[in-house]
């Protein structure tokens, strides 16, 4: 019986991967309270990893999924389309979304007040439906509704913690106007590029664009759409949103969104870049070499700089994400295969790496209430767990070997030194050294320093710390055998670019 | 110049309206009159989908039958997608200006600014509100 139900549901997992979070966020708003949304929040983001796990093994399996939505067929219609780079982004959203939730229900009951619980969950499932509907479908407008989804639901997230800062408040107000503006220049680009195409499947769209690579309109296009995502995913200098979100959200909007939404939007650039624009030569291919790569270069030094400077924990974290995007984006800047592999690597990798420590944060601001430099004075030993697993996510981010991080950075050099650009090498690897600095101020704190006297702290609670260190050992754990997130890595990086293997 | 204008003049109104929208938001300091500036800067974008899909001598798709011919439908149905975009951002972005009131006393940037940062000045005294 369950073996032909669930052959009957397989060949819809593509529409029931985003139709179940978004229909359950009604449902969600309806039950009221805040403990039974948790908990139907918290059921239906595992269904969503589940779904995301079963789509990313029949993608390896079979190839390409193409699904029509309402049986309406692709040019009219609009279709989902999932190969293997859009597989794992699902696999990422989902999975952070299923370790954060179990998390959610302490550190939001202590960060939001509690009427707005059932309203918060609300909105975290329609941030997740809209994650993964930007990340599944294959049709460039749909990209844009389902970004706008996405953005509406984050400001809500983000401002939910004005309850314990009135900060979030203008934080929101930022994101939401820079948000909007990055989403309407993706629009506009979208439009041009309808203007010339007149389609907006981008299976079609990759077949008539690259055919037009000296057109004016689609140069414009291509500018508008690199400009908004370049918003949309904190890309230096357009980063100046993202510091403060993610410092006055509450904890467990911060650990959900920095390990999900800016790793979408690198998504959607890569998708865009390497599928439908696909430059060989002209303005376009010289966008990579002497826009995106500087940008990257400037953003892995100035906001790991910036990020030695920080006294609040989660804005040091938050610059450190800003440095971390600058290696996803010099990936896509060398336009290789190991350029790709490596950005689609830390894409999976940085999320892991920040879901865990912000989750560790999280863990710090519930018990301490205090996550600057003062705050974890002397908390090695009142909180063992929180700050191993704090030293661990560090060392991953770092880049330390058996930890991810080391998998990324290694990546990403190696595809600096092939092209025989050894000074990007030596920037990622001082870049790395600088992280040292922030992660050290942070340990020296903790392990060397005497808390404030008389100050009594408990460990967190478990329901806290086991997906803390679900997250934690995942970092080691694909750190040791990195076989597998490689090979997909590296399949998706030959899909994006149209390489047979 | 004069013909370049006027054969593509909706394009000109929508660069002018994306300008004057952005502009709006990036100089003005009352939270509300920024929100006024997106909307301004997304109506030029409306402006241009619905432009694009314009065919010369065209009517309105409806189908009675007769042979007609018909603007394009589709960039006019994307932007009705998208002014329900824009109309919830602006109730989401009116709603959180209205939150900033009660919570600093003011919807002005500059005063904002002045009050977070004595709020910054008081976190690195070490002292917690």
């Amino acid at each position: 019986m369950t073996g032909s139900a669930l052959s009957g549901i397989m060949p819809h997992l593509p529409a029931l991967q985003v139709v179940v979070p978004l229909l359950s966020a009604p449902i969600c708003f309806l039950l009221r309270r805040g403990l039974v949304s948790w908990a139907f929040a918290t059921v239906i983001s595992w269904a969503a990893f589940a779904t995301a796990l079963l789509l990313l093994q029949a993608v390896l399996t079979d190839g390409t999924i193409r699904y029509e939505i309402g049986g309406w067929a692709a040019p009219w219609g609009i279709e989902y389309v999932i190969d293997a780079t859009n597989a794992i982004v699902l696999v990422i959203v989902a999975g952070i979304g299923a370790v954060v939730m179990p998390y959610a229900r302490r550190s939001v009951a202590a960060e939001v007040p509690a009427n707005q619980h059932s309203l918060y969950y609300t909105a975290y499932l329609l941030c997740l439906a809209g994650l993964l509907g930007v990340s599944i479908t294959g049709d460039a407008f749909n990209v844009f509704v389902f970004l706008e989804i996405t953005s509406l639901s984050s400001y809500i997230l983000i401002s939910a913690g004005a309850g314990m800062d009135r900060r979030a408040l203008t934080a929101a107000y930022n994101y939401l106007v820079l948000g909007t503006v990055g989403a309407t220049f993706f629009v506009i680009g979208v439009g041009l590029l309808y203007m010339v195409t007149g389609t907006l499947n981008i299976i079609d769209l990759s077949a008539r664009v690259p055919a037009l690579q000296d057109n004016r309109t689609i140069h414009v296009a291509f500018a508008f759409i690199v400009v908004g995502m370049g918003l949309k995913l904190a890309l230096f200098p357009l980063h100046t949103w993202l510091p403060n979100a993610y410092t006055y959200a509450p904890s467990t909007s911060t650990a959900f969104l920095a390990a999900t939404a800016t790793k979408v939007s690198v998504y959607v650039l890569m998708r865009f870049l390497f599928v439908v624009f696909a430059p060989t030569y002209g303005f376009m291919a010289l966008t990579l070499n002497y826009v995106l790569l500087p940008l990257a270069l400037i953003a892995m030094v100035a906001a790991t700089i910036a990020a030695i400077y920080q006294y609040n924990l989660k804005r040091l974290l938050a610059f450190s994400s800003v440095a971390q995007l600058g290696y996803m984006v010099l990936g896509i800047a060398y336009g290789s295969v190991q350029g790709l592999t490596a950005t689609l690597l830390h894409l999976f990798n940085h999320a892991l790496m920040k879901g865990a420590l912000f989750l560790a944060v999280g863990c710090i601001m519930l018990r301490v209430g205090d996550v600057t430099m003062l705050g974890v004075r002397g908390l090695g030993r009142q909180m063992p767990w929180t700050m191993a697993a704090f030293v661990v996510g560090g060392l991953s981010l770092i880049g330390v070997p058996l930890t991810v991080g080391f998998i990324s950075k290694w990546y990403l050099v190696t595809a600096a030194l092939s092209d025989g650009r050894w000074p990007i090498a030596a920037v990622i690897l001082a870049s790395s050294l600088l992280a040292v600095i922030y992660v050290w101020k942070v340990v020296e704190a903790a392990y060397f320093k005497e808390p404030p006297a008389g100050r009594v702290v408990r460990e967190a609670p478990l329901s806290m710390l086991v997906p803390t260190w679900i997250l934690v050992l995942a970092n080691v754990g694909f750190g040791i055998n990195a076989e597998f997130t490689v090979d997909v890595a590296q399949t998706a990086a030959m899909g994006l670019l149209g390489i047979v293997p | 110049m004069l013909e370049l204008f006027l054969a593509k003049y909706n394009y000109w109104i929508v660069i002018l309206l994306m300008m004057i929208g952005l502009y709006v938001v990036v100089a003005r300091g009352n939270l509300v009159k920024k929100i006024i500036g997106l909307n301004v800067f997304q109506t030029s974008v409306f402006v241009m989908y619905i432009s694009l899909g314009k065919v010369a001598g065209g009517t309105a798709p409806v189908l009675t039958g007769k042979n007609e011919l018909f603007s394009n439908p589709l960039p006019h149905v994307l932007i009705l997608t998208a002014i329900v975009v824009g109309v919830a951002t602006t109730a989401l972005g009116l709603a959180i200006v209205v939150r900033v009131r009660e919570a600093y006393g003011t919807i002005e940037d500059d005063e904002i600014e002045e009050i977070e940062r004595q709020d910054m000045a008081g976190d690195l005294e070490g002292r917690r509100r």
